[in-house]
């Protein structure tokens, strides 16, 4: 078998039934094997890193591992991105490149980069393969690695001389034997019980979980851990949805756009048990001030994890579904008491708020709010990076783990709309909509065309506030309203100190987003006063391919609570009316 | 405080495992002082013996991530620990001039040896622990060095 033939086929065992990607020279003959392939469907993206975010995308959603085909040179470059982006949120994708023929690397031959050392620090682990011996071996650890412990990018660069080599006496590894890499699933039997018993002995007990969550599948535990233990929690970006959110014990998303509640809880705790989550400068603030009253658990599969920020008093590292499961078996019921109630009143006291208007202009929370009201309940919810990211986090209610995809580590604008598309490939029955900003809807829109050509049926929502708002909020707090370069109106025309568009603004707004979306065979609808949000997203959700929503939002709207970089988290811009 | 550690990482003889080390200690931002990669007993297995700047904390959460590598059999930082025997080696070229008996009288209290002499300057091999090496440089610092190089660290453990 040629290289490119055993590559199809280790695919093939693993599972993989799609796969995301681009052809360039060297990977032709690999292209030429898929194309005979019944079992795995290929989705031509418009650009690499289009590629790299589907394949992350469909990881997010199925829990199972993405995998992207590019190839060398800038086809690789170009997934750079996404690989960082995966890595840094701990998704499991595979990247398989074609690299220059063997004899070459190093002579700067046509098409050729440094794919491992470019890759080197973003991902999990990379490989570049040195001949056809090890091709079979190597797949399957590219595999197991992205998709155990603490899960990640692999990417495996595979130069064209291997793709087109024969192997006699091919055989597809069933286990792989790497001496250094042991996940420890397990956790410490004496870590759990000292984590048991100082639940009991908690006054003020919070959970603070995330995304390890998510990726251990723990949800059904988390659940039951806090219904028998009544520990309220707060859950970070990365893990929303992994406990419904209308659930009395949630207080909502912690940290700089946290909610008052989460934050308080933080602060005022005497044992702070956090799973599956690493202590985000977004989401501590100061470290010096953070969590100070508590005593510190820390449950997770990355030891390296246990106190990189904040010093851990009670280090369990473990798979987060094991330990839960165990401790649920350990602790002892607890009944709702003055804690309880003191996070509470914080929690009705600091409501989610915003108002709209009849007449006025359409707020961006009020259409998220409307998409949680008329969306499917199963339906899943992809981001872009930005105050609609944020407003999205808490203003739709998350209903169940894997439903909410968003780039947190990374914060990387245009990973929405093919995020989205890699989620609708795994789950055509389901809904999939992805709420973006004007700014970052264009930093990967050359995916529409592929959704229009693959009949991939995503609602694109674009909150168009003329801005690239999140930045363009910290200039208006902390930088005089100075808005340097965040304007999209931004021209020749404009004075140097331009304050926001007031009447005498001559800009005018490029591109037209439903002229956009017909260009590219999509359904293109637009809402500009309240009364249309209804109408076009009921118009939207119902229609069967891909559609994009625009809808002209307040331009100077900020999303709050909000905590000012470096300070203590609850030194809080409210945003209480 | 800062000091400095020595950390021997046992590592799967595997392409490029050099560079995810040196990569990740650039990454995170330390400074490497010394780094040996060679072979063992074992022709699957390389040892790597590190010196770097920094707190026990930090050091400690560098070491954590150097063990994380898929490549990383096992990690052990030896600075605090008692049991181990740690040598370096030097190449040392001094000054000739007319001191030479007095330097070939530091040679022998310091069990060196003269590898070559020539009239301009004397080369010398050393291997010991750190300390003796320094003292030794520092002594024949007045005679006037040329140039030295030294292997960085290396360790066994008694046991
Ligand atoms: C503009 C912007 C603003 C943001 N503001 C906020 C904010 O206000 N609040 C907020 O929360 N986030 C915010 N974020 C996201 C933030 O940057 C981080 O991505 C996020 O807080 C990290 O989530 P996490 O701690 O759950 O960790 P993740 O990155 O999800 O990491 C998962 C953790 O779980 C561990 N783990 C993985 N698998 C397992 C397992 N099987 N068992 C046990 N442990 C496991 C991992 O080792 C790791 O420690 C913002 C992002 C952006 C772009
Ligand atoms: C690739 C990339 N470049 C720059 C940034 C910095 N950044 C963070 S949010 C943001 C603005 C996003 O604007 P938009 O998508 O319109 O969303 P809004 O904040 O207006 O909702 C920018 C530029 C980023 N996160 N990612």
């Amino acid at each position: 078998m040629t290289g490119a033939e055993i590559l199809i086929d280790a695919l093939k065992k693993e599972g993989v039934d799609v796969m995301f990607g681009y052809p360039g020279g060297v990977v032709i003959p690999i292209f030429d094997v898929l194309n005979r392939t019944r079992e795995i469907r290929f989705i031509l993206t418009r650009h690499e890193q289009g590629a790299t975010h589907a394949a992350d995308g469909y990881a997010r959603a199925t829990g199972k591992v993405g995998v992207c085909l590019v190839t060398s040179g800038p086809g690789a470059t170009n997934t750079v991105t996404g690989i960082a982006n995966a890595q840094l949120d701990s998704i499991p994708i595979v990247v398989i490149s074609g690299q220059v023929r063997s004899p070459v690397i190093g002579t700067d031959a046509f098409q050729e980069a440094d794919v491992v050392g470019l890759t080197r620090s973003i991902c999990k682990h990379n490989y570049l393969v040195q001949n056809i011996e090890e091709l079979p071996r190597i797949i399957k650890e590219a595999f197991h690695i992205a998709s155990t412990g603490r899960p990640g990018p692999v990417s495996l660069d595979i130069p064209a001389d291997i793709i087109n080599a024969s192997l006699k006496n091919y055989m597809y590894p069933k286990t792989v034997d790497l001496v250094g890499y042991k996940p420890t699933l397990k956790g410490n039997a004496r870590q759990i019980e000292r984590l048991a018993h100082a639940i009991a002995n908690a006054k003020r007990p919070l959970l603070y979980t995330g995304g390890g969550i998510i990726s251990s599948n723990a949800s059904p535990e988390l659940v039951k851990f806090i219904n028998k233990t009544n520990i309220p929690v707060v859950i970070t970006l990365m893990g929303l949805g992994s406990v419904p959110a209308d659930h009395q014990l949630f207080l909502g998303m912690p940290g700089m756009h946290g909610r008052v509640a989460a934050n308080y809880a933080l602060m005022q705790c005497d044992l702070l048990v956090a799973v599956g989550t690493r202590f985000d400068d977004r989401v501590t603030g100061n470290l010096q001030t953070f969590a100070k009253q508590a005593i510190v658990a820390h449950v997770d599969i990355d030891p390296a994890e246990i106190s990189k920020n904040v010093k851990t008093d009670i280090p369990v590292v473990g798979d987060a579904k094991n330990v839960l499961a165990e401790l649920i078996q350990k602790v002892a019921a607890r009944k709702p008491d003055e804690w309880n109630k003191t996070v509470n009143e914080w929690k009705t006291k600091h409501p989610l708020a915003y108002k709209q208007e009849k007449d006025g202009p359409i707020v961006p929370q009020y259409v998220i709010d409307r998409i949680s009201h008329l969306m499917k309940d199963d339906a899943i919810l992809v981001t872009d990076v930005g105050q609609h990211q944020m407003w999205s986090a808490l203003f739709l209610r998350h209903r169940q783990p894997r439903s909410f995809l968003s780039s947190g580590g990374l914060g990387t604008m245009g990973f929405g709309l093919p995020a989205a598309m890699g989620a609708a490939m795994a789950f055509p029955k389901r809904q999939v909509i992805d709420i973006s900003g004007d700014g970052s809807i264009q930093m990967n829109i050359q995916e529409l065309a592929t959704c229009a050509v693959n009949r991939i049926p995503v609602k694109i929502v674009v909150l168009n506030n003329g801005y690239l708002g999140m930045v363009r909020q910290w200039q208006q707090l902390f930088w005089k309203e100075n808005y340097a370069s965040t304007c999209l109106r931004q021209g020749p025309q404009c004075p140097p100190q331009c304050k926001g568009p007031g009447k005498k603004c001559k800009g005018v707004y490029w591109p037209d987003f439903v002229k956009v979306a017909e260009a590219n065979g999509l359904l293109g609808l637009r809402a500009e006063k309240p009364s249309d949000v209804d109408k076009v997203l009921k118009q939207g959700f119902k229609t069967k391919g891909p559609v994009l929503m625009e809808f002209v939002v307040k331009s100077m709207e900020n999303v709050y609570p909000m905590v000012p970089a470096g300070k203590s988290i609850n030194e809080i811009i409210t945003g209480d009316a | 405080m800062e000091d400095k550690h020595t950390i021997i990482i046992t590592v799967a003889n595997r392409v490029g495992v050099l560079a995810r080390i040196t990569g990740l200690l650039s990454a995170r931002g330390y400074n490497i002082e010394s780094i040996i990669a060679a072979p063992t007993e074992n022709p699957d297995i390389y040892k790597v013996h590190l010196v770097v700047h920094g707190t026990d904390e930090k050091v400690e959460q560098v070491a954590k991530q150097l063990n994380k590598l898929v490549d990383t059999i096992k990690i052990q930082d030896i600075s605090h620990k008692r049991n181990y025997i740690v040598r370096e080696f030097i190449l040392i070229k001094v000054n000739a001039g007319n001191a030479r008996s007095e330097i070939f009288e530091l040679v022998d209290v310091f069990r060196a040896k003269v590898v070559d002499v020539t009239k301009n300057h004397i080369i010398i091999d050393l291997s010991g622990p750190s300390h003796k090496i320094e003292r030794f440089i520092e002594l024949l610092r007045p005679y006037g060095i040329h140039e030295f190089v030294r292997s960085g660290k290396v360790a066994v453990s008694e046991n």
